[in-house]
């Protein structure tokens, strides 16, 4: 900020580390355009957040008008100091007149002090609650919508955004109001001092505001532009350090770079296009205004010659016309911070007015009933003949062995209360995909009866993952509906139904806590003696073996574990909760041949007495279960034992034991042909 | 003045920091740098464009010499242009009016050419910045990934970079002008009047007092801060990105808890920030208006014995208001550079962590190949290995794979397998012995040329935002689109990329969260069939793979790169059938060595382990 700053307060940008393009940048809406209405509506939105702290804000706003004021008073003092005291050689007025100025200098410190003080907890306040609500907003929105948003755009709503916003409330919000009345008062000062001079000062105004207006319209877009990009380099870096080994390990750091280079020049480009259009308007509304004083000098100059005006007057005249130069110059730059907060506050409530998972399923649930009709309809007809429909799976479900828990084969027109889970026609396409797209489930109907043990078995891309992800409502189904014991999993309060279904993914995520509380996560109510169970289910003993034993410190921030060994922590989060009904992706995938058996021998026992759908991949894993259904097409296409499968079905077969001989070049193909001649 | 700022934080970080044994700096947040990196880090980016600095400089020195100009046209006008014009001469008036004028609009134009300037250099200066993370970052080895974490060196090149740009594109412009304008005007100031030009001079003695003590109290806060906000960050992104168990396993309320915990603390510190920087301007203010006061008094006094002329007073007045202006932004400037400062002592830490797998200076090429086939001897001499934060452990061992061979080891998890394959990949370089490739060590080739004989694919299948085409391509970016389909066809992934929306140009989005784990470890594969490396590494590759996607592979492997030198862990026997030898490893030792049937035969821990996996298999 090159020009001179004249005696006032200015803003500290610099007290926001990350905070971008505030400062320098100005130019603005003129009052009233249509950008300007919107960034208006923009950050009213703000509101609510700064609702609790309105008075202090108010207040503070308040104070300043009165010390910016003073700062005004002092050119008259000096006025009358040099017209009386000094032209009458009167020492005693020279002595009050230095102790007035120094009193009003006083008075002026100690106000914009307390201004500062009177705001700096409550902003820092606002920034800390409009964060913390968009964390909680982003943890409760579904998981399609994090799929499609990178977690660096996010960061950087949570981070810069949110620094921008506070930094609009500590001053152009203020000083626009406080600027705005010095101005007034400063132009009613020079008009009143020599309303012809006043006129000479204040002819710049309009041509000024006219450019600023022109100026803030191409600069909103850039600074928008900016920011987005950021958030893109974001996403970039973040991709780099987390693929790091695949980038190590194909040497590819050039092409990465590459993509980095080409974003960084991006967003080089548009901070020089910023820069450009910064540096024009800065340097007509540091011109104008002095053009102007110095037409106000010759002419005050002559006017003194002539007798018209004394020096002293000149003297405080133009005194004043330079302490309202700041007010002025800084309107442009105050505006444009105020469009850099419309323009944050504008992401941050793009997220925050996502609909939260809950408010999603209210709108899901009526448009499955709707839509899902006719597969209801097919589906409840199909419940009427026992065991599973729509499969040419050989062996009458009554075949099927080792029925534990004792629940009846055949539902009843009421489902009993333990009626396992249930999936009913249902169908699921991606969100974010068109209509018209191919769904990933086309119509799934599967019991998994109560005390069962279901293998979920199907090519790679079948949908398995996807639909294990529906049972704690991660996703919901676009058509068709899930119950468990009978009660559809839309009525159940979203923290009941995944306090009864627990889950563990094939990508075992471990959070930043010790390895004993990423276990307990999987319950509220699980203590010590459950935790070691778990772990000793999940043959987890490697955690007493780390340096504080579980209350070592893994994941984000800790000790780095290999993969078999997260997914046995991952394994054992999902069962020390004894969960109802049980979830499990693919669970020991990554875990060695007599590891996993032993896994498998402690899960048996788990399984025993729990409701569990599991993801499997190996025949290791099948043989935990009493059943198997074959995912095929986006449908369940059979459902048995496993040996009745691998008797009846040629896709099974393929999937379990492989058909080397039979292959052909493409797997999937094959297996779609024979899902055919399978039917 | 200038030696306020010339002093740097880096000096006042107590030395303590260093030694202390037993907290590891990747705790603490704050790796190692020697002293002064901050200000050589800083030094080493400008330095490049210190001509344009200069001519940048020149162009604000002219800028401020005509915004200054203004009030001494102003004594000029009451002094002698009203006396000339009570004569009838006009001249001093036109004059004072004319350069009034020129003054305007050279600050004007000036200020625009500076402007651009400046923001040219500030963004060259961040683009090199940025480059040099992100560069360093890719060179540094495994090991110091799993360490530092992804969260921080997001924070690194994200939060840390924007607090260096805030210093340059508002910082060091204000101070150039601060200091600039400070010169002039006491300059002015002497040359209008020596004796209030010395009592403005004397106000800076207490104003310098005031803002060492500033800056001595706001590092402590920047740093704390910037500590602060790191944590914040590493939260929010852990969360993010591991949305599915947080949802699954109902950690948003603990997560509510903790988030608030780290945000209430940022909260506090940063309010402190605010407080401290209030706390300067106040006193910096009562000490500016002041001496504004008595210098006016004085001048006042003397016009009215007649000692001075009014128009030097009026001069002097409206000079002194602009003197003390800066005070305030010189507070910002410190500000700014203090939470620089602490960025770019982090910056710096991260930067002079020099990566344990080093590039060689002087490479050494690989020999062309021996035999007709393409595969490449590989050596393992007397090397051991153990990680410098502790954990799986290599005593020294010999091993030797032909070229062409392929080699599964299996043994139970942490026994080593892996740790072999990152030595192969050379992730790490063993802390004894050495590895050699087709005679070569693997330390002295060319980090390129090494990239393109050996090949490694792990069990996570990370993949980067673009198309599934862009991905398979990583293998080999030059590869044409029949290639790359060629790479997915081998492996049986054809099916299933082509019936995702757009094909092979189907966008991953964030990372992949539309395919599945197996059909990623696929696109994983196909990047390395693509690669045509001369010594294959999986690394438990196939574990998300089910039997036909697993067949597919060990076919590909046949098939695609017969004659390579493979390495296959692999927790699934299966793949243990294409291999030509078996090694079990226990505890970081080979236990066993020898073709299947032999081992097999040998009824050795390896006999078990098949029998196990017979027994699972139909």
């Amino acid at each position: 900020m090159p020009a001179a700053a004249v005696h006032t307060e200015e803003p500290d940008p610099a007290d926001s580390p990350p905070a971008a393009g505030t400062g320098p940048d100005l130019g603005g809406p003129p009052p009233g355009g249509e950008e300007d209405r919107s960034a208006v509506r923009s950050l009213l939105r703000l509101w609510p957040y700064v609702r609790p702290v309105r008075v202090r804000l108010f207040s503070a706003a308040g104070v300043a008008i009165v010390a910016s004021c003073i700062g005004l008073v002092i050119p008259l003092v000096l006025k009358w100091l040099v017209d009386g005291p000094v032209a009458d050689r009167d020492p005693a007025g020279v002595w009050l007149g230095g102790l007035l100025i120094l009193a009003l200098g006083v008075a002026e410190a100690a106000l914009f002090g307390f201004r500062r003080w009177l705001v700096a907890r409550p902003l820092a306040g606002v920034e800390a609650a409009m964060r913390s609500s968009l964390y909680r907003h982003l943890q409760r929105l579904p998981v399609s919508f994090h799929d499609r948003w990178a977690s660096g755009q996010l960061l950087s709503r949570g981070t810069t955004d949110l620094q921008l916003i506070r930094m609009f409330l500590a001053f152009p919000l203020t000083f626009l109001v406080v600027n705005g009345t010095t101005i007034a008062v400063g132009c009613a000062v020079l008009l009143a001092q020599e309303w012809t001079l006043g006129l000479v000062l204040l002819a710049p105004v309009i041509p000024l505001v006219a450019l600023c207006s022109a100026f803030e319209r191409r600069f909103f877009g850039a600074a928008r532009r900016a920011q987005d990009q950021v958030g893109d380099l974001t996403t970039v870096v973040e991709e780099a350090v987390l693929g790091i080994r695949i980038v190590k390990g194909f040497g590819r750091h050039r092409s990465q770079a590459q993509a980095f280079r080409r974003l960084t020049h991006e967003l080089r480009g548009t901070e020089l296009h910023k820069a450009r259009l910064l540096a024009g308007i800065w340097a007509l509304i540091m011109t104008l205004p002095e053009l102007a004083i110095g037409a106000a000098l010759v002419l005050g100059t002559v006017q003194v010659a002539d007798g018209d005006l004394s020096a002293g007057t000149l003297v405080a005249f133009l005194s004043t016309a330079m302490a309202l130069r700041w007010p002025v110059e800084s309107i442009g730059f105050l505006l444009a911070m105020c469009n850099e907060a419309a323009t944050a506050a504008d992401r941050y409530f793009e997220v925050m007015d996502e609909p939260p998972a809950d408010a999603a399923d209210r709108r899901t649930a009526g448009a499955a009933d709707t839509a899902g009709t006719a597969d209801a309809a097919k589906a409840a007809k199909a419940a009427e003949t026992p065991g599973t429909p729509r499969t040419a799976a050989p062996g009458p479900p009554a075949a099927v062995p080792a029925q534990r828990g004792g629940s009846a084969p055949g539902p009843d027109p009421s489902p009993p209360a333990a009626d396992g889970i249930r999936f009913t026609g249902v169908v699921f396409r991606h969100p974010d995909t068109g209509p018209d797209a191919e769904p990933v489930l086309t119509g799934v109907d599967l019991h998994v009866r109560s005390g069962e043990t279901l293998a979920l078995v199907g090519a790679t891309g079948s949908g398995k993952t996807t639909l294990t992800a529906l049972v704690p409502r991660l996703y919901e189904p676009t058509a068709g509906r899930i119950s468990l014991d009978g009660r559809d999993i839309t009525d159940l309060p979203r923290d009941e139904l995944r306090e009864l279904v627990a889950v563990a993914f094939e990508e075992p995520t471990l959070f930043s806590a010790t390895a004993g509380e990423n276990v307990l996560m999987g319950s509220y109510e699980a203590e010590e003696h459950d935790l070691l169970r778990a772990l000793d289910i999940a043959q987890a003993d490697f955690v007493h073996q780390l340096p504080d034993g579980h209350r070592t410190e893994v994941g984000e921030q800790g000790l780095s574990l290999s993969g078999g060994q997260r997914q046995r922590l991952a394994l054992a989060r999902a069962i020390v909760g004894r969960p109802r009904f049980l979830v499990l992706d693919d669970p020991l995938s990554a875990l060695d041949v007599h590891t996993e058996a032993l896994v498998e021998a402690a899960l048996r026992r788990v399984l025993a007495t729990t409701t569990a759908l599991v993801v499997a991949h190996r025949p290791s894993t099948v043989l935990l279960a009493d059943r198997v259904a074959l995912l095929s097409g986006g449908r369940v296409a059979a459902v048995g034992t496993h040996d009745e499968l691998l008797h009846g079905s040629a896709e099974y077969r393929a999937l379990m034991a492989g058909v080397t001989e039979e292959r052909t070049q493409d797997a999937a193909g094959a297996a779609h042909g024979e899902e055919g001649e399978q039917r | 003045m200038t030696a306020t700022v010339t002093e740097r934080p880096g000096g006042e970080e107590p030395d303590d920091d260093r030694p202390r044994p037993r907290t590891d700096p990747f705790d603490q947040d704050l790796l190692p740098a020697p002293e002064g990196a901050s200000r050589s880090l800083l030094g080493s980016l400008l330095r490049p464009h210190r001509r344009r600095v200069a001519a940048a400089t020149a162009l604000i020195l002219l800028q401020q010499a005509a915004v200054q100009a203004g009030p001494l046209l102003v004594a000029y006008a009451i002094d002698h242009a009203v006396p000339a014009l009570r004569r009838d001469d006009h001249g001093p008036l036109i004059a004072v009016g004319i350069a009034y004028a020129i003054c305007a609009l050279a600050s004007g134009l000036l200020q625009y050419t500076f402007v651009r300037a400046a923001a040219r250099i500030n963004q060259d200066v961040l683009l090199d910045l940025r480059g040099r993370i992100f560069r360093h970052a890719q060179v540094l080895d495994v090991d110091f990934h799993d360490r530092y974490t992804s969260g921080r060196l997001i924070s690194r090149s994200t939060s840390d970079v924007e607090s260096l740009r805030e210093l340059l594109s508002e910082g060091l412009q204000e101070l150039i002008v601060v200091v600039l304008q400070v010169v002039y005007i006491a300059a002015l100031l002497l040359w209008l009047d020596l004796g209030l030009g010395g009592a403005a001079l004397l106000s800076f003695v207490p104003l310098y007092a005031l803002i060492r003590n500033f800056q001595r109290r706001s590092i402590k806060i920047y740093t704390k801060r910037s500590t602060a906000i790191a944590q914040v960050i590493v939260k929010f992104v852990e969360t993010m990105n591991g949305i599915r168990p947080v949802q699954a396993f109902r950690r948003e309320r603990a997560n509510d808890g903790d988030f608030d915990r780290l945000n209430g603390h940022h909260e506090r510190v940063n309010g402190d920030s605010i407080l401290e920087m209030a706390r300067y301007v106040v006193c910096s203010r009562l000490t500016a208006n002041f001496f504004v006061a008595a210098i006016v008094l004085w001048g006042a006094y003397r016009v009215a014995e007649d000692d001075l002329a009014l128009g030097v007073l009026a001069a002097a007045v409206l000079y002194l208001r602009r003197l003390y202006d800066p005070i305030d932004r010189l507070g910002m400037f410190l500000n700014s550079y203090q939470s620089a400062a602490a960025s770019l002592q982090k910056i710096a830490g991260l930067l002079a962590q020099r990566p344990g797998v080093a590039e060689p200076a002087d490479p050494r090429p690989l020999p062309a190949p021996a035999q007709a086939l393409p595969g490449r001897e590989v050596r393992f001499e007397g090397v051991g290995f153990s990680y410098r934060t502790g954990g799986e452990v290599l005593p020294r061992f010999d091993l030797t794979v032909p070229a062409g061979q392929t080699v599964a080891v299996v043994g139970s998890t942490g026994a080593g397998k892996s740790t072999l394959a990152k030595l192969l990949a050379r992730f790490y370089d063993p802390s004894a012995g050495r590895v050699l490739l087709d005679g070569v060590d693997l330390r002295e080739i060319a980090n390129a040329e090494l990239r393109r004989a050996v090949v490694m694919v792990t069990q996570e299948a990370f993949l980067f935002s673009g198309t599934v085409a862009e991905n398979i391509a990583i293998g080999r970016p030059d590869a044409s689109r029949e290639e790359i389909e060629a790479a997915a066809k081998a492996l049986g992934a054809h099916a299933f990329i082509t019936a995702l929306p757009d094909g092979y140009d189907t966008d991953v989005r964030k990372r992949g969260g539309r395919i599945s784990a197996g059909q990623r470890q696929l696109v994983a594969f196909a990047r390395a069939l693509l690669a045509d490396p001369a010594v294959v590494i999986l690394d438990e590759a196939t574990s998300s793979l089910d039997i036909p996607g697993e067949q597919a592979v060990q076919e590909a492997m046949h098939t695609v790169l017969r004659g390579r030198t493979a390495v296959v862990i692999a927790h699934r026997l299966s793949t243990v059938e294409i291999a030509d030898r078996v090694l079990v490893m226990s505890q970081g030792r080979v236990v066993e060595d020898g073709p299947p049937a032999t081992l097999i035969a040998d009824r050795g821990r390896f006999a078990a382990l098949h029998q196990a996996w017979q027994d699972s298999t139909i």
